[in-house]
């Protein structure tokens, strides 16, 4: 794989300053894309892949430049797209297309198809109808609709047949680049495979190169060539999609997958889902920022502990650090004011077991819910804030490569690398 | 089935007026729902399967909608015979809805934890209606109940906005939970936990749901029994895995065909949906169906007992039936497992598309935004996760 990538992107930031007062004072910053590489190839198809909010789409309008990027560079065709202006702008606009997620936003409704997806031929200085409409006709047969089609109002269309005609008007300057944003996600899963074919034919037809954002592992898995994992603004995980599918080196990844349904081929019971919402990008959780939700985040190194139970002591000490303590409200959810009763709850709101299988766990989270009952919420987070510390909120994992075409940022596999140079 | 259905569906079928002619959105669709029991009803946008649950406690608007024939029996009382001031007392209270967009069913100007607490007061006089909203909003796993509570819709996540729906939907502690692609707009992380926090309500307070999706992966996570819905009439039914791991009618193959990303190769549906105003005769999937025969042009077919290979030996599996003529007694349904018949009706004008073209039943002017009553309430395909 030697050939010069199309789109290549370095160190991509996106910060959104948070403004207070009239002197507009930066209370805080939005890190919705944070340090983010990667290359897209000519003819190849990249698939961008994360939950809501983990910053995506940002890269999409960034790489557009329709946003300015806060730092990094965005190289395409070998150029500097931070340097365009005018028509060199404007140049650049032709040769990369966006095309959305909601059809219905794309076009104005008081203008006929032809209309709408004979516009950026008009933007673009070509004056004469004629040859517009006999573009515009070719392409929307390209796309499985008719000639005649031109003349009648998006309303009129279903929303798999609009995305088609939004794919028709994204193709009519000829682009070498289509930035995709969950152009499926919309549609009836039914809808959404006949919509992906034409894709890919398109594709082939037009020579294009495909920056695939999706929040669906399986679209992506039938889709795509190559998948970056995005995560709170950061890349998790990179590879050839069938790679990654087979053996995800990221537990985000794995949990991205564990989240497509299945169709009963699944063995034993379905996995637990990951819990929470990504969290907020102003206020990104210090070293792997998955460590919050990670499902296989890294104990201490003497703990002693079940995996699970690992895992909701640490919920509990993360829950009590990010938010205070209320006595009233566990008062209530038990039913009883006694400390007894308290303590039992205190555990079993998080799922800490009775008694931990480790006496040193066990005295920590005992003395910590002593002392959160007793009021002092300072000395429990103290003493969790001892016990329980997670080498992935230390350490912020750098890419390692899995093999020649892969690389993950998860400790666990720093971990690995290291005892295999041992 | 063992024991009463609390739901019973039978023979519904319902029409819309529109300026294009009627149209009839169910056609003598029957089904049951058992206490504790999910069952799914499956199908594509303009299938009818949102029109099928929501003329259960008749939200459909009449006209220009109204119910032709059939019955819906809930808990031994005829709906489609009650009073408007009856299925008030039951809507919302003894059969609770949840729709696809959690944005459109909360109040932007209220806080969520009010919401709630007037669900409660409206079903009963409750002092106490706000701790129980908030303990509701702890039992749908929103973080930190009490502070959820005094916030706005816009400052929530699609996710928890959805699990506030649910929340308010299960204050009256209804008996049969209506669910309306309740996770279409969420990503697939969110989905995944919606789908589990329906599963252990449904669980701990043996509630029957009706799981109205096109999604054939998500009813692989919900379902117990799946009925297959296509253009308004019943395609197949029966229990989940049966369903899914050997479809009997050559529309559910074709379904699981179209999902993305099992590994193997994804196959479009062909053809288009039909026109709702003017429907094909005989089976309504035959214009799509790559082993369509003369019959299934011309006689509509009835529900057939699916008598499948891996059941050889033994009877029909009980409530496991195919719409299709390779089930009756002139054919073998082991054809459906070898070659393709060319359907002719394919190279029409409609070419692949595949989809329900909107002209033929959107009436209203170049501006469609309004909800105009001639309007088919055909599904809306899902909006933004």
């Amino acid at each position: 794989m030697t050939e010069a990538p199309l789109l290549s992107v370095r160190n991509l930031k996106q910060h959104y300053p948070v403004t207070k007062g009239l002197l507009g004072r930066e209370v805080e910053r939005v890190r919705a894309v944070d340090g983010v590489d990667f290359d897209l190839r000519p003819g190849e198809t990249l698939g961008l892949v994360g939950e809501s909010g983990c910053g995506k789409s940002t890269v999409a309008e960034t790489t557009l430049r329709l946003e300015d990027p806060t730092d990094g560079a965005i190289r395409f065709d070998g150029e500097d797209v931070a340097g365009y202006e005018g028509d060199a702008l404007k140049e650049y606009r032709r040769r990369v297309q966006l095309v959305f997620q909601d059809p219905n936003a794309t076009f104005d409704p008081r203008m006929s198809v032809g209309e709408a997806v004979g516009e950026p031929l008009l933007i673009h200085g070509m004056g004469d109808p004629d040859r517009r409409r006999a573009i515009v006709e070719d392409l929307l047969e390209r796309v499985g609709l008719s000639a005649g089609d031109a003349d009648r109002y998006p309303h009129e269309f279903s929303g798999g047949q609009k995305q088609r005609i939004a794919l028709a008007r994204s193709l009519v300057l000829d682009p070498d680049l289509l930035v995709a944003d969950e152009p499926v996600s919309g549609l009836d899963v039914s809808v959404q495979a006949s919509v992906l074919e034409l894709m890919g034919d398109l594709q082939e037809t037009f020579d294009l190169s495909i920056l695939f954002i999706s929040h669906d592992m399986s679209v992506v898995r039938e889709f795509c060539d190559r998948v970056a994992v995005m995560y709170l603004g950061e890349i998790v995980e990179r590879g050839p999609v069938e790679a990654v599918f087979e053996d995800p080196q990221h537990p985000y990844t794995r949990a991205l997958m564990d989240a497509i349904p299945d169709l009963g081929t699944r063995d034993g019971p379905p996995p637990e889902p990951l819990s929470g919402d990504v969290p907020d990008p102003a206020d990104p959780p210090d070293g792997c920022r998955f460590h919050t939700r990670c499902p296989a985040v890294i104990p201490p190194e003497d703990l002693d502990l079940d995996r699970a139970v690992w895992r909701a002591v640490y919920d509990f000490r993360l829950a009590l650090e990010r938010h205070s303590f209320d006595r009233e409200a566990l008062a209530e959810r038990v039913g009883a004011t006694d400390d007894e009763t308290l303590r039992t709850g205190a555990r079993e709101t998080f799922d800490v077991p009775a008694e931990l299988s480790d006496p040193d766990a066990e005295s920590a989270v005992s003395t910590a819910i002593d002392a959160l009952l007793a009021g002092d919420e300072e000395a429990a987070v103290d003493r969790l804030g001892a016990a329980f510390v997670s080498p992935c909120e230390r350490t912020e994992p750098k890419p390692v490569g899995v093999d020649r075409k892969r690389d993950a940022a998860c400790l666990r596999l720093e971990d690995r690398v290291e005892v295999e140079a041992d | 089935m063992t024991g009463d259905a609390l739901l019973s569906v039978e023979d519904l079928t319902v029409e819309f007026d529109t300026t294009q002619g009627t149209i009839r959105a169910i056609e003598e669709v029957t089904f049951a729902v058992h206490p504790g029991e999910t069952v799914c009803l499956v199908g594509e946008s303009g299938s009818g399967k949102t029109v099928a649950g929501e003329t259960l406690t008749r939200l459909i608007p009449t006209p220009p909608g109204r119910v032709v024939d059939g019955s819906v029996t809930f808990d031994g009382q005829d709906l489609t015979a009650a009073s408007e001031r009856e299925l008030r007392s039951i809507r919302g209270n003894r059969i609770a809805h949840v729709f696809q967009n959690p944005q459109n069913a909360l109040d932007p100007a209220y806080t969520v934890g009010d919401q709630v607490a007037e669900t409660i007061e409206l079903h009963r006089d409750d002092p106490n209606a706000h701790e129980r909203a908030i303990e509701l909003l702890d039992r749908v796993d929103l973080p930190r109940p009490a502070t959820a509570a005094g916030k706005y819709p816009h400052e929530l996540s699609g996710g928890v906005k959805q699990r506030v729906v649910i929340a308010a939907a299960l204050a009256a502690d209804p008996d049969l939970l209506i669910a309306d692609e309740p996770t279409t707009a969420l990503d697939v992380v969110t989905q995944a936990q919606i789908l589990r926090l329906l599963a252990d309500l449904q669980a701990e307070r043996d509630l029957s749901v009706l799981f109205v999706t096109h999604d054939l992966g998500v009813v692989s996570e919900v379902a117990d029994r799946v009925v297959v819905v296509y253009a308004g009439r019943v395609m197949e039914r029966g229990p989940v895995e049966d369903v899914l791991e050997d479809p009997a009618h050559p529309y559910t193959r074709a379904l699981i065909a179209s999902l993305p990303g099992r590994g193997e190769s994804m196959e479009p549906l062909r053809g288009s949906f039909p026109d709702p105003v003017d429907r094909p005769d005989g089976c309504l999937f035959h214009p799509r169906c790559p082993h369509a025969v003369e019959e299934c042009r011309e006689t509509v077919p009835p529900e057939h007992d699916v008598l499948r290979s891996r059941y050889a030996g033994e009877s029909a599996t009980p409530n496991r039936s195919a719409a299709c003529v390779y089930y009756g007694e002139n054919h073998d349904s082991a054809e459906l497992d070898r070659g393709e018949h060319d359907p002719d009706d394919l190279d029409g004008e409609d070419r692949a598309t595949g989809e329900p073209d909107a002209e033929d039943h959107d009436t209203t002017g170049p501006d469609a935004e309004d909800h105009d009553a001639t309007e088919i309430p055909a599904e809306r395909e899902g909006d933004s996760p």
